[in-house]
């Protein structure tokens, strides 16, 4: 199978955001959509705009990763917007958009063509299932990165976030409180927080 | 056929100004319209687009380009898609680009650090929410955990080496008789 070719890992860019063709755009997200199984989709966008190419830094993926996260529809449709709109303006979200549809489109309605025949192939729904588990174990380690870069400068010594962090985890993951009035809640006392912290002087 | 369009069309556009918190909060209405009301589809059928939806790349949401698909063919699976991401993606469009307009100013800054533990957690969520939908158990989060270390240990890995590595042990389990997939 054909992989991407990446660029040379090192030396993030000193000025944000760089310029990226959108050919190049489209590649990455065009990449991104045919290998997103079971949910990784933002994990795997970070690690390509973000820790392999520099393109933005991590406090801008990650604040677009809440809006994304925020404004109705589906999440990484969303953050791909926000990325493209960052980085190449309207055009660019619109190639990001396509790019990371075009592939799901066309192997979406390719497979529901073969269905019936896939269920019968044995170990197939196992291999699906290890596949997505090894999707979430991006995520987990895309959360590890928030949460260590959200914890480090906090106040408190990081505490206010982790505490953040904890509460809304909570809230969302495990009691299944609905998303936006938890974010609505959650999200001026964190800024609050965050605002007080910059004030400070350094100890 | 352009009936069938046009109700596609004014069914999926409100679920998607309305899917908030992403694509699982549209699952329950898109059935309730293309099974009970229209009954385009069976529950069975439905069901199997669910699974079909997520074990493609993309996310889980690919369900109305299946359902799309079923109800019109490819004019059906196109009406579908762009119904569901065209609206949702144009209000984020404009959000995005009000957002960076005020890059640089002290706000600006004190909101993108004060998102990122809010950030944090809502991935950690979503950790939690896939997990349960999986249902395969205590093997899926050791993959998990493998899965993870691996890329702490080595951040430039490939994701898909991992997925592939995901398949083969669920495989060896299953051949193992561990897991009964």
């Amino acid at each position: 199978m054909a992989l991407p070719e990446k660029p040379p890992l090192d030396a993030p860019p000193a000025k944000h955001p760089p310029f990226v063709s959108l050919f190049a755009l489209y590649r990455t997200f065009f990449w991104v959509g045919l290998f997103s199984f079971g949910g990784g989709l933002s994990a795997w966008l970070h690690r390509e705009v973000v820790q392999l190419r520099g393109w933005l830094t991590e406090e801008e993926f990650f604040s677009g990763y809440s809006l994304s996260q925020v404004i109705p529809g589906v999440n990484s449709s969303n953050l791909s917007v926000y990325l493209g709109q960052h980085l190449r303006g309207p055009l660019g979200a619109l190639v990001c958009l396509t790019g990371l549809l075009t592939a799901p489109f066309i192997v979406v309605i390719a497979t529901a063509m073969v269905y019936q025949r896939l269920l019968g192939v044995p170990g197939f729904q196992a291999a699906m299932a290890g596949v997505a588990a090894a999707a979430i174990g991006m995520l987990v380690r895309m959360a590890l990165t928030a949460a260590t870069g959200a914890v480090r400068g906090g106040r408190l010594g990081g505490l206010v976030p982790l505490l953040i962090i904890g509460i809304t985890f909570t809230a969302v993951g495990i009691l299944r409180w609905p998303l936006v009035p938890v974010v609505l809640t959650m999200a001026p006392i964190s800024i609050a927080a965050a605002w007080s912290s910059r004030s400070e002087p350094d100890a | 056929m352009r009936d069938d369009l046009t109700a596609l069309a004014i069914i999926i556009i409100p679920l998607s100004l309305a899917a908030v918190g992403g694509a699982s909060s549209i699952y329950a209405p898109l059935q309730h319209q293309t099974v009970d009301v229209h009954q385009w589809l069976t529950a069975r059928e439905f069901l199997d687009l669910f699974a079909l939806a997520r074990v493609t790349p993309g996310p889980g949401s690919m369900i109305t380009t299946l359902v799309g698909w079923q109800v019109a063919g490819l004019a059906g699976a196109l009406v579908a898609t762009l119904a569901l991401f065209v609206p949702s993606c144009l209000v984020c469009f404009l959000v995005s680009r009000t957002w960076n307009h005020y890059r640089g100013t002290q706000w600006h800054s004190a909101i993108e650090r004060g998102l990122r533990p809010l950030a944090a957690g809502l991935v950690l969520s979503a950790v939690a929410v896939l997990l349960r939908l999986a249902e395969t158990g205590p093997l899926a989060w050791v993959v998990v955990a493998i899965s993870a270390a691996v890329l702490m240990w080595r951040p430039k890995l490939h994701p898909f080496i991992l997925l592939v590595g995901g398949a083969v042990i669920f495989l060896a389990a299953r051949a193992a008789g561990v897991v009964t997939l």
